[in-house]
């Protein structure tokens, strides 16, 4: 099934495909950046180091690679299921993941800003569980993208 | 057309039992090409890790900010481990298991060798940067606050060369994933 799918997939869907495939996952990699350094910054000889960094990075990496990825999705959806053809559930779980996952990030990201100029603990460690619960997301999705649950 | 907030909840496809949602019905392949996908995602992710962290610490000569990315850079090793142990397992699973693929096809032995390629390109990128972190554990254990040799390996060293080099060559095998070329 995987193979037949894979086989008959135009070549006009890869650019769209890669796209969406690269932003994701350097997204994964930001949160999952974020997610550690502001859980383990108490830790660290330099909290506010690792608390900037990890703003910058949702900021400067995560953003972009979020908007590529769902520009991805979107060329890519209009390509996949055109006109009033009925999605499947694997497109469900991955705009359900993606579209909570934007409010979820962009609240982690305004609290990881707050963490950089105010330097409260649990700013960054609350921004560092969002970024984990993203992260938990994310795999869910990526199963989804995968598996293709019928 | 289901309205794209279908959710386990409303999507009609996903079973429910009482007043538990069991899980949709997924073939053993299809496990197989999503837990390929998610090790190439902890691959990719770990690279965008690393980069961060470079560009974080670029010429940094301050031995306590390199080593307070210690356990950041951890985490990016176990996502390197899992990325590279996956996607091979894996994808040379779907290749033997799939009719459509073969592992002999064009495109898997250039993925293969790319693999090979970027892991020894990376493995010599974390020697060179575990040498770096070494050194500012020491300095900082030391109570130095600066280190100009600190400095000049956070900036363009081998192990920053190598570390794009292997950038490069994920992204080519992602290219081969996606393009199959004479597939």
């Amino acid at each position: 099934m995987i193979g037949l799918l894979a086989s008959i997939r135009p070549d006009s869907w890869n650019f769209p495909l890669f796209l969406h495939v690269t932003g994701a996952a350097v997204f994964f990699g930001v949160v999952t950046l974020a997610a550690v350094a502001q859980l383990t910054a108490a830790r660290a000889p330099e909290p506010e180091v690792l608390r900037r960094v990890a703003f910058r990075a949702l900021l400067i990496v995560g953003l972009p690679a979020y908007i590529v990825f769902r520009i991805g999705a979107e060329w890519l959806y209009s390509k996949e299921f055109p006109g009033d053809v009925e999605d499947p559930s694997w497109i469900g779980i991955g705009y359900l993941v993606a579209d909570v996952g934007a409010l979820v990030f962009l609240i982690a990201l305004i609290l990881s800003g707050i963490a950089v100029r105010k330097p409260k603990g649990w700013l960054s460690k609350s921004s560092g569980v969002l970024s984990a619960v993203i992260l938990v997301g994310l795999v869910v999705a990526v199963w989804a993208m995968g598996a293709k649950p019928n | 057309m289901m309205p794209r907030e279908a959710t386990w909840a409303t999507d009609p496809k996903l079973k429910r039992r009482g007043n538990s949602v069991t899980f949709p019905r997924v073939d053993l392949n299809d496990w197989i090409l999503a837990l390929h996908l998610i090790s190439a995602f902890a691959l990719i992710g770990a690279l965008t890790i690393f980069s961060v962290m470079i560009a974080a610490l670029w010429h940094t000569d301050d031995p306590s900010a390199v080593t307070s990315f210690m356990r950041v850079g951890l985490a990016g090793n176990a996502l390197v481990a899992i990325g590279l142990g996956g996607t091979i397992v894996f994808g040379v699973w779907l290749a033997i298991a799939l009719d459509a693929y073969h592992v002999w096809d064009g495109w898997v032995i250039a993925a293969l060798v790319l693999w090979l390629l970027g892991g020894l390109l990376g493995q010599q990128t974390g020697e060179g940067y575990r040498k770096t972190a070494d050194m500012a554990a020491q300095l900082s254990s030391s109570g130095a606050a600066r280190s100009p040799e600190l400095a000049a390996a956070m900036g363009a060293s081998r192990a920053f060369w190598l570390h794009w080099a292997t950038v490069a060559i994920v992204v080519l095998i992602v290219v081969d994933m996606i393009w199959k070329p004479g597939a």
